[in-house]
């Protein structure tokens, strides 16, 4: 069974169709890539997944529990991990103490009125920053981080409930290029280690052909190619959407600035 | 019928003065984000600054002359709290202006006692506008009818200001994102200097312009500036128009408020305050503030357990405060009980406050309710001493539970504004239920039992509770629980997607400070032997604001100096001069600026090594 199963979602605002009808299956270990031009509907569709958004039709489910009408912190629970496109750490917190956060979370330990918090889980949530390379910086509050760390910070987050699936909103904006490249290696290693499936949407197209298993590209809302990179990178249609059709200027269609 | 239409169009004029000086407040607090306690003082300059010109100069010329110049003195009165005050503090925790408006308030008050005395002052009729008209039959003053049209002409030009003017404009996107606007290379000094100008101007005319109407007061500030944040409040901050319709609202509930429910008109304002915001948050025109970016205020720091000095100190104070009672004399075990008490009631507010980012300009109904608990139990049944310290605690948590639910719904001054509602249906029910609860009157005869009745037997018993409490709450504060609750506080969108439900998490943390509170009352009301209405006031919540502020609310041990600090400043203040409110507003307003980030956090950051030594070696790599 798929980790992920989405049929026919769909979602608009007002008179304008967000998403519509797209459908897609992800697999334990599987790295997939969601992008397209901006206003494709990438975060909508993301938002749908996890609960942000309520969809209009369709069925999401994970490991074959439906996760339509559920809420965020419900989705979570159920094993939906999540980074964010702009860096959410608690910046009155250490390092370790984010991730702590996260394991007090997943052990349902956030009612405790004695116990001191930072004692808690110590170790493992070390562990985790070993893994992303942050354990160095463990005691450093998250407000003085170079973004890129924070970057790790947040997937050391994700990690820590063991999720099966992770949700990555651009896990790479406004990150230098050598940090992008290390941060994709890294999160392509943890797949494969962990076995978890990762959605993620992404503007740069080296991160996107260098580590997806597999590609989808929408475009106003709609799925219009699915595949493994070579083939998505050969589709007619996706060179159309990125490149225009060559025909002429001013014929309506997106351009993106990543492509 | 002609009683009626007499009455609504004296709501209308009301809701005209209103309406200027809310207006000006709101505009403030749109751009600045500075809760201004300050303005109803100015509101109240401008009504004793008219008096005073249209006194010296007479006719038509004098007395509108008076009221044009009295306004924009008093504009001028707050563009100079702005430069010589506010513009220091703009980096300093939030809210934190609000204590430096409060020495404001207290200076104002002081200082105009000493120009223009206690008595009322009666000014004179305006000219021109001195008679009546009939209306169905019945009188009413000409002066009346002028305000009802002031009012949508005011409106009328301040939208004319904000959307055809570039000044205007500026306003408005600073109102939206004061961040971006500054981006922009809009001057954000000269933009706060002209804002706080305009909207003072606005609070000293409307203050001017009552004095044909009431007798000028040194009571004017405090009562004005509640009845604006609240039509601020139910309007939407930020929004003129809001504020309009919300003084209109306000107004009529005014005129016709005394006639249908004579028995809850002290509270009417505010039961209607609490249900537009249960039903809309962010007022009728408001709307969800811009997300702050969070760079402008004080960076809130770590929080690291006690080191080895620190510990050090806090063992020196206990067994200082142990020993005192042999060298003191039984007036200053009182002072230091009370000391104590506020301790643990600045605590209990600091604990939702700062860990918990929930503002509250109503804690005072917690420890109002604590006391309360206990003396109706000793009023009506007679009830020991002991049952009275466990009953307070427990009524108090119970109103916390009560209201907190409908609070932590809210955010930001919204959720402020609600505690304060809460806060005076509760005293407005302690002074109008008189069977019970004796009104006025308050209650007399509650007494410690025999064996806690020397005072150095209370002050131990204090101690012992306030000590407790006060580490306890430390204590929660550095478990899991106190972690969820900054959680909530530092990034709402990270704790929702990783299982927490803040709102459920504030709601008990708002319980829970409410519990310490209500034991602080309960204390409090054996130690006076008596409680009375104005332990559940605004002064005292106010009180408790500034003490927490001043000591520092992004630290632990900040409200437990600033308790000390503020009460025992005010007691020897009070002891010695009459003008204690000018110097006691002055020592805060010079705390503020030598302290920019309450006494304790200056300490800290300044001798940051020696009390959490990793703070700085972690910052610093």
């Amino acid at each position: 069974m798929s980790v992920l199963e989405v049929e026919g979602l769909a979602k608009s605002f007002g008179g304008v169709q967000a998403v519509r009808n797209v459908a897609f299956t992800l697999d334990a270990g599987e790295l997939l890539a969601l992008i397209g031009p901006n206003g494709a509907g990438k975060t909508t569709c993301f938002n749908l997944l996890n609960g942000q958004l309520q969809p209009d039709a369709g069925e999401v489910r994970l490991a074959g529990t439906s996760l339509i009408g559920k809420s965020p912190r419900k989705i979570w629970r159920l094993g939906v991990g999540r980074t964010f496109q702009i860096t959410a750490t608690y910046r009155s917190m250490s390092v370790r103490e984010n991730v702590q956060m996260v394991l007090l979370s997943h052990h349902r330990r956030m009612l405790g009125f004695w116990r001191r918090a930072a004692d808690l889980y110590r170790d493992e949530a070390t562990a985790l920053l070993e893994r992303v390379g942050m354990a160095g910086q463990a005691e450093r509050p998250c407000s003085v981080l170079a973004y890129g760390d924070l970057k790790r910070v947040e997937l050391a987050m994700a990690l820590a409930s063991r999720p099966r699936l992770l949700l990555m909103d651009e896990p790479t904006a406004g990150m230098a290029p050598k940090e992008r490249i290390e941060l994709m290696a890294l999160t392509a290693d943890l797949v494969r280690e962990s076995g978890i499936a990762v959605l993620f949407t992404e503007h740069d197209m080296d991160v996107v052909f260098t580590h997806a298993h597999r590609i989808i590209v929408l475009n106003r809302g709609e799925m219009i190619a699915a595949g493994p990179p070579d083939a998505v990178r050969g589709d007619p249609r996706v060179q159309e959407v990125y490149l225009g059709s060559g025909a002429m200027f001013g014929q309506g269609k997106d351009k993106d600035s990543a492509a | 019928m002609a009683f009626y239409v007499a009455q609504f169009l004296s709501g209308l004029s009301q809701a005209a003065s209103l309406f200027l000086v809310a207006a000006g407040l709101s505009i403030i607090f749109g751009v600045t984000r500075i809760v201004n306690f300050a303005h109803g003082s100015f509101y109240m300059l401008g009504a004793y600054l008219a008096y005073m010109m249209a006194d010296m100069w007479s006719g038509a010329v004098g007395f509108w002359g008076a009221i044009l110049l009295s306004a924009l003195t008093v504009g001028l009165l707050g563009v100079a709290m702005e430069v010589l005050l506010l513009r220091r503090l703009y980096r300093s925790p939030e809210l934190f202006q609000l204590l430096a408006t409060f020495g404001v308030v207290l200076v104002v008050q002081d200082v105009a006692l000493a120009i223009w005395g206690p008595e009322d002052l009666l000014g004179p009729r305006a000219p021109g506008l001195d008679g009546v008209v009939r209306i169905f039959g019945l009188p009413f003053p000409q002066y009346e009818l002028f305000l009802i049209v002031l009012g949508p002409a005011v409106l009328g030009l301040l939208w004319l200001t904000f959307h055809r003017t570039r000044w205007g404009t500026l306003v408005r996107a600073a109102t939206q994102d004061r961040e971006m606007t500054a981006a922009l290379g809009v001057n954000q000094t000269w933009l706060f200097t002209s804002v706080l100008f305009l909207g003072s101007a606005l609070a000293g005319l409307g203050g001017a312009l009552q004095i044909p109407r009431e007798a000028v007061n040194l009571q004017m500030d405090i009562n004005i500036v509640v009845e604006a944040f609240v039509v601020v409040v139910v309007g939407g901050m930020g929004s003129v128009t809001g504020a309009f319709l919300a003084a209109l609202l306000i107004g009529q509930l005014q005129a016709f408020g005394i006639l249908i429910f004579p028995g809850i008109t002290l509270v009417l304002v505010f039961l209607v305050m609490a249900v537009v915001l249960v039903v809309r948050p962010y007022g009728l025109l408001g709307r969800a503030p811009a997300t702050a970016r969070g760079e402008s205020h004080a960076l809130e720091p770590p929080l690291y357990p006690a080191g080895r000095g620190l510990q050090f100190a806090g063992l020196a104070l206990i067994v200082a405060l142990i020993a005192l009672p042999a060298v003191l004399g039984d007036y200053a075990l009182v002072v230091l009980t009370e000391v104590l008490i506020l301790a643990l009631f600045a605590a209990s507010l600091h604990f939702i406050m700062g860990p918990g980012g929930m503002i509250s300009f109503g804690h005072a109904a917690y420890f109002g309710l604590g006391a309360y608990g206990a003396a109706l139990l000793v009023e009506h049944f007679d009830a020991g001493m002991v049952t009275g310290l466990v009953v307070a605690p427990l009524a108090a948590g119970v109103g916390a539970l009560l209201f907190g639910w409908f609070c932590v719904r809210l955010s930001g001054v919204y959720l402020a504004m609600l505690t304060l509602a809460f806060a005076q249906i509760v005293w407005s029910v302690a002074f109008q239920w008189y069977s019970v609860t004796g009104g006025d009157n308050g209650i007399l005869g509650v007494w410690p039992a025999a064996w806690a009745s020397p005072k150095w037997v209370f002050y131990y018993l204090t101690l012992v509770l306030c000590t407790g409490g006060v580490l306890l709450l430390r204590r929660i504060i550095f478990a899991p629980f106190g972690y969820a609750l900054r959680a909530g506080r530092d990034s709402p969108l990270r704790s929702d997607a990783i299982g927490l439900d803040v709102t459920r998490y504030q709601w008990l943390a708002f319980t829970l400070a409410g519990t310490f509170a209500g034991l602080a009352g309960g204390l409090y009301a054996y130690a006076k032997g008596s409680v009375f209405p104005t332990l559940l006031d605004i002064p005292i919540s106010v009180d408790g604001l500034v003490m927490v502020l001043l000591g520092g609310v992004q630290t632990l041990s900040g409200p437990i100096v600033g308790a000390a600090v503020f009460h025992g400043l005010e007691t020897e203040m009070v002891r010695y001069t009459d003008y204690w409110r000018l110097l006691l507003g002055l020592t805060i307003i010079l705390l503020v600026l030598v302290f920019p980030q309450g006494i304790v956090g200056a300490l800290q950051s300044r001798l940051g090594a020696r009390f959490s030594p990793r703070l700085r070696e972690q910052v610093a790599r």
